[in-house]
């Protein structure tokens, strides 16, 4: 009836999962009742859970990458702590349990934490950017967001029915292969990943066709922000990235379920052609996190930098080189798989040429600084703490590219503090970034900047001490994963990055003031006018928070700091442009359509984990008729009246008359 | 918004970006430059447009999902481990019946979309009941295929090779498979709902869908038959 599934799978015997688990089970529950008990339900029904607005989508992915950040970062403690005790010594957690937590950190923080708070992101803030009112199918958006939400729950489920890989984050066979991972832990994370991979799929596909078929009317290439540019190079990676991940995974899944021999060791099957498929779909996803990251860090720079971005054009053709490029240096990532000189050579010179896109963007962001009136604000904080940290990373990178040099770094923890200091310093700093500079936008009140500040000095402080020490262990010989270890010369450098993690939970601590002291104190740090940070592109155009239909009328675009001319012209006619003539607006209907799909999917995630046939059957047929049904349906807009539009509009133009107001007789 | 272009104007967009179509209006004493005339800088483009630009997408990111399996079974087509072998294993004359009845299936999906374009409801419903039974017979011919090779013992599980014949022709046939679906849910739909604008649309989605799985079949056809046969 249950498959594989008995309570066995709970871990009974083994404290530490089993807490966690219940004292997360007991949040989730406590939450949920606080939302009955108080009535909030049939609100977050209707307003968020089957929202299609682009805007509550992007805050809710950001949400559930924040939430999967913080249990990633947990996992982070525990092999930081079980190492800093585990010299001679077993530590506090056995080897087959620590092997999941690495596993499992991985995978939750490139595919659950820093995935969402991306593509939440570029959510938010790219149809805004465009000057449009949502994206080119928004019912679709929202499967995405469930989808990725089904990968996060069947994740977490893992840790108290069952267990996680053993097998590091991006399951090499042999040993994912049924002989030697013989449990569900593999199974996890495969349903996890082929389900979730859907969802990023279809975000990919939605954010191509946006942007390239939906923008306002004189939103032309080359004047759209290179935030939208990256959001585009990284989509179109997505699109042709992605479908690899879900062959290669189900190519494991049949190897596992059907006995197929892909990737076996016997009958034939060649491991190492997983290795080199995985890392076709891994490179180009290096890439889909960081790009949009240099987008957010583009939009940061310049608007508290007072200035134009420099070289805008560059700065796109450094977007698309990269694109391009990521998709060539796949091997650099096995160099000693034994492919031979020639092999590895192109590889290594490809690898540090991709190195010079990103070197173009640095002198770009730095030109944009120089000579400008910079205001030292928590997100240009992040946007500067990136440049010097990136920089680091960047350069131990092309050290890894060179092959004879990667033959003795290879696995090391060398290689574990660079890829922690690009991807940290690129995508997590972007995020935050990000994040304070949206914030007001979505909220309609600034975050605060003290704690935000904080929270910076003390996340940058506490990188470098974690990671600088772990290059100097990977130099002096120490390989990833170690449960435990025997070599005295590593132990102070262990124990200073055990240090570094305690600085790494304060900063976090300071994150989650930094929401709390914002949300007591945010008729103080109100955004009225919705343009706090004088910013240059369409998104600030609008109130904050935004009205569903984002703007009134559809912006026409005459340059390629859209906003920045509008400002400008207004300041110099001393007026607003006059007033449009107002229209009835056509929006998508709300839709549980994404959710459903998603519960079913989730089900069926969890019968082919546990081998639970029948249910498996009831999910696939489900999910079949949710999508007749959703295709069935006949009202699928509705209609804003023009008055309600005009209403709205006049509002916002009497705030923005106030700023202007403010701004006479100031030089354009 | 006014139509003329200041220098004022022009100060913000020196290099007249994204204006390389802004036109002279005819016969104006004075130069006049046009806003938003040429391709993309219109505003945003047609429903029907999005969505058949969104699937093509689509079927592009299949086709790269495709291409892994293609690669994975050019690297096994010889990992034969004493198996076996494309020679000994096919049915030729199967697959050329298989060739035909997709491509068959192809030209009558084809008629659909000319019925449909001139709203007959009837010939539409012909055609796409006709494109229909061609792909069900094509399942028909090769899960029978299928069938015979785990008879004679080589299923997926004989050796690396069969694993990715298997997979890749198989994750065709669950595409033909999913078209069929779709293809039923279809002609329900124009029964039902008649040739509205968002039926329409599907339509032109499902003929796309259906021709690709033709391209597809050319790929396999050739990778794995031709090349297979001569192994």
């Amino acid at each position: 009836m249950f498959g594989k599934l008995t309570w066995d799978a709970i871990p009974w015997s083994q404290p530490i999962p089993l807490v966690a688990g219940s004292v997360v089970v007991l949040i989730v529950l406590a939450v949920l009742a606080w939302v009955v008990l108080k009535g909030y339900l049939p609100y977050l029904w209707r307003e968020w859970i089957t929202s299609v607005d682009h805007k509550r989508i992007g805050v809710m992915y950001t949400l559930l990458g924040l939430v999967m950040l913080l249990r990633g970062f947990i996992d982070a403690i525990m092999m930081r702590s079980q190492q800093a005790i585990a010299f001679r010594a077993a530590g506090y957690l056995p080897p087959e349990h620590y092997d999941q937590i690495f596993s499992a950190h991985g995978t939750i923080m490139i595919f659950f934490a820093a995935m969402p708070i991306v593509i939440g992101l570029m959510n938010f803030a790219v149809p805004l950017q465009l000057g449009v009112r949502d994206v080119a199918f928004p019912t679709l958006n929202s499967t995405s967001l469930w989808l990725t939400a089904t990968g996060a729950l069947l994740v977490n489920i893992s840790l108290v029915v069952g267990e996680f890989a053993r097998t590091g984050w991006l399951v090499y066979p042999p040993l994912s292969e049924l002989p030697y991972s013989p449990g569900v832990g593999v199974d996890y994370y495969l349903w996890a990943l082929l389900i979730s991979g859907v969802g990023t799929l279809m975000t990919g596909i939605n954010f191509v066709t946006t942007i390239l078929k939906i923008r306002a009317p004189g939103m032309s290439y080359l004047r759209m922000t290179i935030f939208c540019w990256t959001a585009l190079a990284a989509n179109l990676l997505i699109v042709a990235a992605f479908p690899v991940l879900t062959a290669t995974l189900g190519m494991l899944a049949l190897d596992r379920y059907l006995g197929f021999h892909f990737f076996t060791n016997e009958a034939g099957g060649n491991m190492m052609m997983f290795i080199n498929l995985i890392w076709t779909w891994g490179h180009p996803e290096v890439y889909i996190l960081v790009l949009p990251a240099f987008g957010i860090f583009s939009e940061v720079i310049s608007t508290f930098s007072g200035k134009p971005l420099f070289n805008y054009r560059s700065m796109v053709a450094a977007t698309m080189f990269i694109c391009l490029v990521s998709y060539l240096v796949w091997m650099h990532h096995f160099f000693t798989m034994g492919a031979g000189a020639d092999v590895n050579a192109f590889f290594g010179i490809s690898t540090s040429i991709i190195a010079v896109g990103t070197g173009v963007k640095i002198y770009n962001w730095l030109f944009t600084m120089y000579g400008g009136r910079i205001r030292f604000t928590t997100p240009m904080l992040w946007s500067m703490g990136f440049l010097v940290t990136f920089v680091i990373g960047g350069m131990t990178g092309v050290l890894l590219a060179v092959p004879p040099a990667d033959f003795v770094l290879h696995n090391s923890l060398f290689l574990v503090a660079h890829f922690h200091n690009v991807i940290i310093a690129g995508v997590i700093f972007a995020a935050f970034a990000g994040i304070t500079y949206w914030f007001p936008k979505a909220f309609g009140f600034k975050l605060d900047e003290a704690w935000g500040k904080a929270a910076f000095w003390l996340t940058l402080l506490g990188f470098y001490v974690v990671f600088m020490p772990l290059y100097v262990a990977g130099l002096l010989g120490m390989t990833r994963r170690l449960q435990h270890y025997e070599v005295a010369a590593w132990r102070p450098w262990v124990l200073i990055a055990g240090f570094g993690i305690i600085i790494m939970m304060a900063a976090a601590a300071c994150q989650v003031m930094q929401v709390v002291v914002s949300i007591r104190r945010r008729e103080e740090l109100r955004d009225a006018t919705g343009d706090p940070w004088d910013g240059r592109s369409l998104e600030w155009a609008t109130t904050s928070p935004p009205p569903p239909f984002n703007f009134a009328v559809l912006p026409n675009v005459r340059g390629a700091e859209a906003y920045w001319d509008m400002k400008q012209r207004a300041i110099e006619a001393q007026r607003l442009s006059p007033e449009p003539r107002y229209e009835p607006i056509e929006m998508p209907r709300n839709s549980p359509t994404g959710f459903i799909t998603a519960f079913f999917s989730t089900l069926t995630g969890f019968a082919l984990i546990w081998h639970i046939w029948w249910l498996v059957g009831v999910g696939i047929v489900a999910a079949y008729a949710v999508f007749v049904w959703f295709a069935w349906r006949d009202h699928v807009e509705y209609s804003i009246p023009a008055e309600e539009v005009a209403r709205y509009d006049r509002e916002r133009r009497r705030a923005r008359e106030q700023w202007l107001a403010q701004h006479a007789g100031q030089p354009a | 918004m006014s139509a003329t272009d200041t220098p004022f104007e022009r100060a913000g967009d020196p290099y007249r970006v994204g204006h390389g179509r802004d036109r002279v209006s005819e016969g104006s004493p004075r130069a006049r430059y046009v806003y938003a005339t040429g391709h993309g800088e219109g505003g945003p483009a047609s429903k029907r447009v999005i969505v058949g630009y969104g699937f093509w997408i689509f079927l592009l990111s299949d086709i790269v999902m495709f291409s892994a399996f293609f690669a994975a079974h050019a690297v096994l087509q010889t990992a034969t481990a004493g198996g076996p072998s494309g020679r000994e294993l096919f049915n030729v004359t199967s697959i050329v019946l298989q060739t035909a009845f997709l491509l068959i299936s192809s030209f009558t999906c084809g008629l659909s979309a000319v019925a449909t374009e001139v709203r007959n409801q009837l010939w539409t419903q012909v055609a796409l009941l006709v494109t229909g039974l061609f792909g069900l017979g094509f399942l028909v011919l090769e899960g029978r295929d299928f069938a015979d090779m785990v008879m004679q013992g080589a299923g997926p599980d004989r050796s690396a090779f069969l694993s990715s014949l298997f997979a890749v022709v198989g994750l065709h046939g669950l595409h033909v498979s999913a078209g069929l679906l779709w293809l039923g849910t279809m002609m329900a739909q124009v029964f039902v709902k008649g040739f509205r604008p968002d039926i329409l649309r599907r339509l032109v989605c499902f003929n796309l869908f259906w021709h690709a799985l033709d391209i597809i079949w050319v790929a396999l056809f050739t990778v794995v038959y031709l090349i297979g046969l001569g192994r």
